[in-house]
C-alpha cells in the first residue's frame, strides 16, 4: 500500500505528482492574475463609487452589487459562454466560419478578477475614506500637484490601509480558482478529479488537493502579514 | 525683546509687501465669513491675526495660499499677482503651477501638525524641496538635517510621527516648512492642539524665528505671546478687520472698544 502510494504520487511515469505540480502551478497563476485584474477593476470601481457625478457613483454602485450578490459559479458560465458567443459572432462576420472560444485561463481570469475587483473595490474605498485630510492638506499647501499627491502621500497610504481587506480577498481569490474546473481549465481540483477517476482514490487524491490548497493559502499569507506588519510600522507608537 | 531686535521693514513704504490682499470676500454659499479684507504684510513683520471664534481667521489665512479660493479679492504675493479668474461668481486659479510655486514660498503650518504618517520625519522635511523644488537630495538633507537641530529633533529624524509628542510633532512640523527655504511663514492656531506643557517648546521656535526676521502671519489665541512677539496685530470680527496696530498700543486699551471687549474676555478665562 505505502509503496504502491508513493508510486502513485511519484514523479515516475505512473505517477501524479507532476501533473498535480503543474495544477498547482495554474491554481497559482490563476489566482495572481485574476487578484490583480482585480485591483485594476478596484481601483477603477472605487474612484468611480468616490467620484462626484453621480452617474459615475451609480455604475460604481451597480458594479459592486452585482458581482458580489451573484454566485462566482454563475460568472464563470456566463463569462464563458458570453465570451465565445461574442467571439463566434465576431469571427464569423469576419468571414471565418466556425466555432470560436477563448482559452479557458483567460476566461478564468477574467471572471476571477472581476469578482476579486468587486470586493477590492470596497476594500480600496474604506481605505481612502481613513485618509486624513489634513495630510493630504497639508501636501496641497507645499505645493504638490493633484498627481504628486496621489503617488507620494494618497496612493502608498490607501494602500496601507487596504491591505488587511485585501488579503483576506487574495485568499478567497486563490480559493474560487476551483470552480474554473468547470470550464475546463486543470488546475488543482480539476487534475485531482482526474486522478482520483483513473486511479479510484478520490479520498486520496482529493486530501491532497486540500492540503495544497492549504499549504498555498498559508505560505501567500504569511508573507502578506509579514508585508502588512511592516507597513503598518509607522502608525505603530 | 524680539520686536525690538528685529529690522522695521514694517512701515518702509517703498519695498514690495510679502502679501497685499485688496478686496477680500469668502462666501459659502449664502454665508459671506469675509467682508472685503484689505492687507499688506511687508518683509521682516510678524504679525498676530487675533479674533473670537468664528471670526474667519482660518479662512483668511487659508485664502491666502489658496487652500480656499477667494469669492472675490485681489492677491499679491512678493509682488506677483496671483492669477485668478473670474468664473460666474466665484473665481478661479488660472495658473495651477504659479500656485503651487508660491505656495513653496509661503509655508503653512497647522494646528494638527498634518505631518504625514507613513513617511520619518527627515523624510517629511525632504519631500518637498526633492519633489516640488526638484532640489538635490544631498543639498536637502543637509538642510533637513540642520532644521531638525534647530528645533531640537536631531535625534528624532529617523522616528515616525506616530511616535512623537505633539509638541515634537509641531516643530517637525515648523521644520518641515522652513526647509523649503520660504519668505513668509503662515502658522494657523500651531499650540492649539498641545497640551500645556508642551505648548512653550513650540513657542520658544517660533519666537527665534521672529526675532531672525522672518515674515509671518499666526492665527493664535496665545495673547502674551501676540502681545510680546509680534510687530503688529490684525484684530478680525464677522469677517471684517476691526482694528489694527502695535500691540503695545492696542494691548493697552482704549483703541478700539471691541478688542478691549475681546481681551477682558480673555483675561476672565
Ligand atoms: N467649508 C465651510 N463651509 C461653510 N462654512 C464654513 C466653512 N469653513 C468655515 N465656515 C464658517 O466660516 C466662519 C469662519 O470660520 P473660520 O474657521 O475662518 O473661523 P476662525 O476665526 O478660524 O475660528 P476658530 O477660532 O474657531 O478657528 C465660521 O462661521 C464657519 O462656520
Ligand atoms: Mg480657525
Amino acid at each position: 500500500m505505502t509503496s504502491g502510494m508513493f508510486e502513485l504520487l511519484g514523479f515516475g511515469p505512473q505517477g501524479w505528482g507532476l501533473p498535480l505540480l503543474k495544477a498547482a502551478g495554474v491554481t497559482i497563476a490563476a489566482a495572481l492574475c485574476g487578484f490583480l485584474l482585480g485591483s485594476i477593476f478596484g481601483i477603477g470601481g472605487a474612484t468611480l463609487k468616490l467620484a462626484r457625478p453621480r452617474a459615475l457613483r451609480l455604475i460604481g454602485q451597480a458594479y459592486t452589487t452585482v458581482f458580489r450578490g451573484v454566485p462566482e459559479i454563475l460568472v464563470v458560465y456566463l463569462f464563458y459562454f458570453g465570451g465565445s458567443v461574442i467571439l463566434t459572432t465576431l469571427m464569423n462576420t469576419g468571414g471565418f466560419p466556425g466555432f470560436y472560444s477563448l482559452p479557458s485561463f483567460v476566461i478564468g481570469v477574467l471572471a476571477i478578477g472581476i469578482v476579486s475587483g468587486a470586493y477590492q473595490t470596497e476594500a480600496y474605498r474604506s481605505a481612502y475614506l481613513r485618509l486624513d485630510r489634513g495630510q493630504i492638506e497639508a501636501g496641497t499647501a507645499c505645493g504638490m500637484s493633484k498627481l504628486l499627491l496621489l503617488r507620494r502621500i494618497v496612493a502608498p497610504q490607501t494602500l496601507r490601509f487596504a491591505l488587511p481587506a485585501l488579503g483576506n480577498i487574495w485568499q478567497s481569490a486563490l480559493k474560487e480558482t476551483s470552480l474554473l474546473s468547470v470550464i475546463g481549465l486543470t488546475e488543482l481540483l480539476r487534475q485531482a478529479g482526474t486522478a482520483a477517476g483513473s486511479t479510484r482514490q478520490p479520498l486520496l487524491f482529493y486530501a491532497i488537493a486540500a492540503a495544497v490548497f492549504l499549504v498555498i493559502g498559508r505560505a501567500t499569507g504569511a508573507g502578506l502579514n509579514r508585508m502588512e506588519s511592516h507597513l503598518a510600522k509607522p502608525w505603530r507608537r | 525683546m524680539a520686536s525690538a531686535s528685529r529690522p522695521a521693514a514694517a512701515d518702509n513704504a517703498s519695498t514690495v509687501p510679502a502679501i497685499a490682499v485688496d478686496g477680500l470676500h469668502k462666501r459659502y454659499g449664502a454665508i459671506e465669513v469675509l467682508k472685503g479684507i484689505d492687507f499688506r504684510a511687508h518683509e521682516g513683520e510678524v504679525i498676530s491675526i487675533l479674533g473670537a471664534s468664528g471670526s474667519g481667521k482660518s479662512t483668511f489665512l487659508r485664502c491666502l495660499n489658496l487652500l480656499e479660493l477667494p469669492s472675490a479679492g485681489r492677491l499679491q504675493i512678493f509682488g506677483e499677482q496671483v492669477d485668478l479668474r473670474q468664473s460666474g461668481d466665484a473665481l478661479h486659479i488660472g495658473n495651477r503651477r504659479q500656485v503651487d510655486r508660491l505656495r513653496t514660498q509661503v509655508a503653512m503650518v497647522f494646528q494638527n501638525f498634518c505631518l504625514w504618517s507613513h513617511m520619518t520625519v527627515l523624510e517629511n522635511l525632504m519631500e518637498a524641496p526633492i519633489h516640488v523644488q526638484r532640489r538635490g537630495r544631498g543639498e536637502v538633507r543637509e538642510e533637513a538635517e540642520a532644521m531638525l537641530r534647530r528645533v531640537g529633533l536631531i535625534d528624532r529624524a529617523k522616528a515616525y510621527p506616530a511616535q512623537l509628542s505633539g509638541g515634537q510633532q509641531q516643530r517637525a512640523a515648523i521644520a518641515r516648512a522652513l526647509v523649503m527655504k520660504p519668505r513668509g511663514l503662515l502658522f494657523d492656531e500651531p499650540t492649539s492642539a498641545l497640551d500645556p506643557e508642551l505648548v512653550g517648546e513650540v513657542l520658544k521656535v517660533m519666537r527665534d524665528l521672529a526675532a531672525e526676521g522672518r515674515t509671518m502671519l499666526i492665527v493664535t489665541h496665545e495673547m502674551a505671546f501676540a502681545r510680546d512677539v509680534s510687530s503688529r496685530i490684525v484684530f478680525l470680527e464677522q469677517g471684517r478687520i476691526k482694528a489694527e496696530g502695535l500691540p503695545l498700543d492696542l494691548f493697552r486699551g482704549g483703541v478700539n472698544e471691541r478688542f478691549d471687549q475681546f481681551i477682558s474676555r480673555f483675561n476672565q478665562a
